[in-house]
C-alpha cells in the first residue's frame, strides 16, 4: 500500500500547489491577481454557457440509445467473436459505452470489479483501457461546437484508431500481466 | 456528421426501445439525460470559471508563455501552420499540460478556446482544419499520466495491488497517442 499512498497524497497537492504557484507568480509580477480572476472567470461562465444546449442534445441522445438496450444487444452480438481473440464479451458494453459516456463507463467498470474482480484477466483489461482514451463523442462533439465546424473530416476516424489501439494494448498487456 | 450520428443515436434507439417494449425506459432515460446535463453544467461553472480564473492570472503574469514556450518545441512539429505567437498555441498548451497533470476540469475551457482561436485561424470555416483535428484527436488519445481515479476505484474494490495498472496505464496511453499522432500526420500530410 507504500505507493498507493504516496500517489493519493501526490495527487491530492497537485491542484492546490498549481494554484498556489499561479498566485505568487502573480503577486511576484505585480499582476492585479483578484480582478484578473474575477474576469477570467466571468470568460469561464460564458463558455460553460455556451455548450449547455450542445450537452443537453448530446445527453438526451446518448440517454436514449443507453436506455433502449440496443448497446447491450450490440454486445451480445459482437462478444461471441470477440471472445475468441482474447477480449472477453463482459467488456463489450464498457467498451461501446465508453465512446459516448465516462460516468456511465465508470459505473460498467465498477461492476465488472464487483463481479470479476480488480486483479481478474477482465478487471485488469478494464483498469488499463479506461485509462488509455477519453470518450471520444463527447469530446468531439463538444469541441466542434465551440469551433462551430460540423465537417469534422478525419477526427472521428484518428479517434477510433486511438481508442483501438488503446483496447489492443490493454488486452495484450492484461495477458502478459495474467500469465 | 454530427448531425448524422445524433439523429441516429436518437432513431435507432426510439425504434429499438418500441419493438423490445423498452419505451418506457427509453422516456425516462431521455429526460433524465437532460436533467442531468443541466447538473453537469451547475458544477462545470462553478469549476471551470475556477480555472479559467486563475489561467487569466497565469496569462497576465507571464506564467502560460514560459509555460508556452518549453513545449514550443513539441507544439511546433505537431502543429506547423499555427503561428508559434498566435493565441492557439498558447490555450493549446496549456490543455496538454492540464492534460498531463490530471487537471481535466482545467483542460477543457482550454481546450474550447483552443478551437476557437484555431477557427479565427481557419477563417471561421464549417471544414475542420488539419490543426483542429490533430488537436480534437491528441485529447481523444489522452494524455493523463496517473490514472488517479482508477488506482483509487481498484483500493476501494478491494485490489490486491491498486497501482499495478500504473505502468502498464502509462504504456497503453502512449500507445493510443502514438497512434493517433501517427494517424494525424499521415492524414495531413494526404489531405493538406
Amino acid at each position: 500500500m507504500g505507493i498507493v499512498s504516496v500517489l493519493v497524497i501526490a495527487s491530492a497537492y497537485i491542484i492546490p500547489i498549481v494554484i498556489l504557484i499561479v498566485v505568487i507568480h502573480g503577486m511576484y509580477k505585480k499582476v492585479d491577481i483578484y480582478d484578473e480572476f474575477v474576469v477570467g472567470a466571468e470568460d469561464g461562465m460564458k463558455t460553460v454557457a455556451s455548450i449547455v444546449p450542445t450537452l443537453i442534445g448530446l445527453m438526451m441522445a446518448v440517454g436514449i440509445l443507453r436506455a433502449s438496450g440496443f448497446l447491450d444487444m450490440l454486445a451480445n452480438l459482437l462478444g461471441d467473436y470477440t471472445d475468441k481473440i482474447g477480449l472477453p464479451a463482459p467488456l463489450l458494453p464498457l467498451l461501446l459505452v465508453r465512446l459516448f459516456s465516462s460516468s456511465a463507463a465508470t459505473g460498467l467498470t465498477l461492476d465488472l470489479f464487483e463481479e470479476f474482480g480488480t486483479d481478474s484477466y477482465i478487471g485488469l483489461i478494464a483498469s488499463i483501457t479506461t485509462s488509455a482514451t477519453e470518450t471520444v463523442f463527447f469530446t468531439i462533439s463538444v469541441y466542434a461546437i465551440a469551433a462551430k465546424v460540423t465537417k469534422t473530416k478525419w477526427t472521428l476516424a484518428g479517434s477510433l484508431m486511438a481508442t483501438l489501439a488503446g483496447i489492443v494494448a490493454s488486452v495484450v498487456i492484461a495477458a502478459i500481466m495474467s500469465m | 456528421m454530427l448531425n448524422y450520428l445524433w439523429g441516429f443515436m436518437i432513431v435507432v434507439g426510439v425504434v429499438y426501445g418500441m419493438l423490445t417494449g423498452n419505451i418506457q425506459a427509453v422516456a425516462d432515460g431521455a429526460i433524465e439525460s437532460a436533467k442531468d446535463a443541466v447538473a453537469l453544467c451547475i458544477t462545470m461553472l462553478g469549476v471551470m470559471s475556477l480555472w479559467t480564473g486563475l489561467m487569466q492570472v497565469a496569462d497576465k503574469s507571464g506564467l502560460i508563455a514560459s509555460c508556452t514556450k518549453k513545449l514550443a518545441p513539441f507544439m511546433k512539429w505537431m502543429f506547423p501552420n499555427v503561428p508559434p505567437e498566435d493565441e492557439a498555441m498558447k490555450h493549446m498548451t496549456t490543455n496538454v499540460i492540464s492534460n498531463i497533470l490530471g487537471l481535466g476540469w482545467a483542460a477543457t475551457p482550454a481546450g474550447l478556446r483552443s478551437m476557437r482561436s484555431l477557427s479565427h485561424l481557419n477563417k471561421g470555416s464549417d471544414t475542420a482544419s488539419n490543426e483542429m483535428c490533430t488537436f480534437l484527436v491528441l485529447n481523444v488519445s489522452s494524455l493523463q499520466l496517473i490514472p488517479m481515479n482508477m488506482i483509487a476505484y481498484r483500493s476501494q474494490y478491494g485490489s490486491a495491488n491498486p497501482t499495478a495498472i500504473l505502468v502498464p496505464a502509462i504504456i497503453a496511453t502512449s500507445i493510443s497517442t502514438l497512434v493517433g499522432i501517427i494517424f494525424a500526420k499521415i492524414m495531413s500530410k494526404v489531405y493538406p
